[in-house]
């Protein structure tokens, strides 16, 4: 028999309810960490630099003569501060994030791999473009990828995120109306569409008009048709919708305003749910953007640049931005600018960025799609609508699902806050899933649910993952509805406790100030 | 000096031609700790059910129509420095813009006090 010789016995633990405060503040490896202006000085520096010899000063007496502030730190003070700090956070790779795709999905590491090749991480924009034809194969092949599984006709590549995406399209009709000699200053927009659309119709300078969502969560088609006239440019829906529903009317919601002489502008955010499934060309959509992170699992949410292509209906296409990859007859491919443009696409709107688009999310994307595959992608939908629907049925007894009749959810199961406790709210269920070990899901949004909880698992989440979350989220939910009184105090063991949103919104405080000063400004 | 509700949750006061909006205590209720409210610049012309003002919670951000048509005379500027008065006193010090009627008959589609309660009691 092996003695423990280490003198560690088990009945030494169960410290939990320990009153004692510990001189640092910390909690064994809940660290707590300072700002950084109240660690650094301006005494400290990662680098030595050898003392600049006297010149004489030809800055006409603009020399600085007031420390800036910035703190100073050492190499090892700047790293510790900076990992103590991402130990406060939670992230994809720590476990499952109900926010969803459109946060954070697993990011496959073969993406970064090959991101990382030295022919796509090291050129630059401005090089040569015969020294960048396999970078620019990159764009041109994503770009073909993205037209066939859209089946649309065109893709502009070069919009930088989801809503920059939607100002394309939308400027992009503005285009087609003008050179038709058209006004309409109306867009439509359903209540169960993301709430950038209105913003980006509002931003082009149309008049938005609200369509009612019905009872069951998807657009008001009755109320849809009867707007529909000769001052209305078209429609902005999204699909699947916010709701998580499918619009099954969209067909005919594009013939109808394609009769009325309107184009579809389709929020394609959500197309993760349908890849290789649906394809909106065959809608009727004339212009959607697609997020790279959402359905090709590019970094986002605090991890890396959104990117937004927007595909093109035949109709829209002859008006789409500039740059754009073609390719010769000899293979070839060639960017075109500006001065090619005239030629080349005569009618095009314009330029939205400087360059050719993220070039960095492109080289991601399309491994993405090549390591999956048309039937690859295809099980990306299936199983991202398998799994949330796996969440709404296993919850739906104890958390009010308010579209579960309207039959199976796309990749997104919403709830509300019916039933709870009197005083209990959506706030504290998200509050106590942190207690848990959860990032909480998106919470009082859509709009048309009242106190909404949308839970978007994601298609990369095991059985055994989501059985985890929808126990933790099933406890937290009962003990709403039970009236808990820890759960209004909630979290408990995170490292803050619930923070004033409120008081955060009214007063922000923005800029840092040394104490003294903080003090005498108040 | 008769009060009017919306069923989008707005108040209106009327006295003769004038008037003063602001929204009801039920929509503040659900719309939870005011944090910004955007009131309209005088002068500015306002159409019965367009867009008036804005205001900001902690959970949305919600446009606040107006109850008639007509010129606003004067944007509570209070709430810019304590947008809680929307949560504190809705019907009262909370109140968003004065305005200067263009057509008395809008008012004749508006709800009373026993109308707005009973229609809150089916939300």
């Amino acid at each position: 028999m092996t003695l423990n010789q280490s003198g560690w016995r088990p009945e030494m633990g169960g410290a939990s309810d320990c009153p004692l405060n510990s001189f640092t503040g910390n909690r064994a490896l809940m660290l707590e960490e300072a700002l950084i202006f109240e660690i650094g000085d301006s005494t400290t520096t990662g680098v030595d630099l050898a003392e600049t010899p006297k010149v004489a000063s030809r800055l006409g007496g603009l020399d600085r003569v007031r420390d800036i502030g910035l703190p100073g730190l050492s190499e090892p003070e700047t790293v510790r501060h900076y990992t103590r700090l991402s130990r406060q956070n939670y992230a994809i790779d720590l476990g499952l994030f109900p926010l969803g795709s459109c946060t954070m999905k697993h990011n496959p590491r073969l993406n970064e791999k090959i991101a990382r090749m030295t022919g796509f991480a090291d050129v630059h924009p401005l090089q040569p473009q015969e020294t960048v034809q396999g970078a620019l194969a990159v764009i041109h092949e994503l770009a073909d990828w993205l037209v066939k599984l859209t089946g649309m006709h065109a893709v502009a590549m070069s919009p930088k995120a989801g809503a920059h995406g939607e100002l394309c399209g939308i400027l992009s009709i503005k285009a087609a109306l003008e050179a038709r000699g058209e006004d309409r200053p109306v867009v439509l927009v359903p209540e169960s569409a993301h709430g950038t659309n209105p913003a980006t119709a509002a931003f082009a300078g149309f008049q938005v008009e609200s369509i009612p969502a019905t009872p069951q969560g998807r657009v008001d088609l009755p109320a849809l048709l009867a707007r529909l006239g000769p001052d209305v440019a078209g429609v902005m829906i999204t699909n699947p919708n916010t709701c998580g529903l499918f619009e099954r009317d969209l067909k005919t919601i594009s013939d109808a305003v394609h009769a009325a002489g309107g184009y579809v502008y389709c929020d394609g955010a959500n197309f993760n749910a349908i890849v290789g499934r649906v394809r909106p060309g065959d809608l009727g959509v004339d212009a959607m953007h697609i997020n790279l992170h959402k359905t090709f699992s590019t970094p986002h949410g605090g991890g890396g640049p959104g990117s937004g292509p927007v595909v093109l209906s035949e109709a829209l296409a002859p008006f789409a931005p500039i740059p754009f990859v073609t390719k010769a007859a000899d293979g070839s491919l060639r960017l075109i600018e500006e001065e090619m443009a005239g030629d080349a696409l005569p009618q095009s709107f314009g330029r939205m960025t400087a360059f050719h688009g993220q070039m960095g999310m492109f080289t991601r994307a399309l491994s993405y799609i090549l390591s999956h595959g048309a039937d690859g992608l295809r099980q990306v939908a299936e199983d991202a609508v398998l799994n949330a629907n796996y969440v709404l049925r296993q919850l739906e007894d104890v958390l009010d699902a308010p579209f579960a009749t309207s039959g199976p959810c796309m990749h997104e199961a919403l709830f509300s806050d019916a039933n709870l406790a009197e005083g209990f709210s959506t706030l504290d269920i998200a509050k106590g899933l942190i207690d848990e070990g959860f990032h909480p899901m998106t919470v009082y949004f859509p709009l048309v649910v009242h106190g909404a909880m949308l839970v978007e698992p994601t298609e990369t989440e095991s059985k055994a993952a989501l059985d985890q979350f929808i126990g933790a989220l099933r406890s937290v939910a009962l003990r709403a509805k039970q009236g808990d009184p820890a759960l209004k105090s909630a979290p408990h063991f995170a490292p803050r406790r619930r923070l004033d949103e409120t008081l955060a919104a009214r007063k922000p405080v923005l800029v840092w100030h040394p104490p003294e000063l903080a003090e005498a400004a108040e | 000096m008769t009060r009017y509700f919306t069923s989008e949750h707005e108040w209106i006061d009327v006295d003769g031609n004038e008037a003063l909006v602001g929204i009801t205590d039920y929509a503040q209720s659900q719309l939870g700790d005011i944090v910004f409210v955007d009131v309209p610049a005088v002068g500015a012309q306002v159409t019965k059910g367009g867009d008036a003002a804005v205001v900001e919670s902690v959970k949305a951000a919600s446009d606040v129509y107006a109850p008639v048509s007509g010129t606003v005379t004067q944007g509570n500027a209070a709430l810019g420095d304590d947008p809680a008065l929307v949560n504190s006193d809705p019907e009262g010090e909370g109140w968003f813009f004065k305005l200067t009627l263009a057509d008395p008959s809008e008012l004749d589609g508006l709800m009373d006090a026993a109308a707005y309660q009973d229609f809150v009691a089916t939300l």
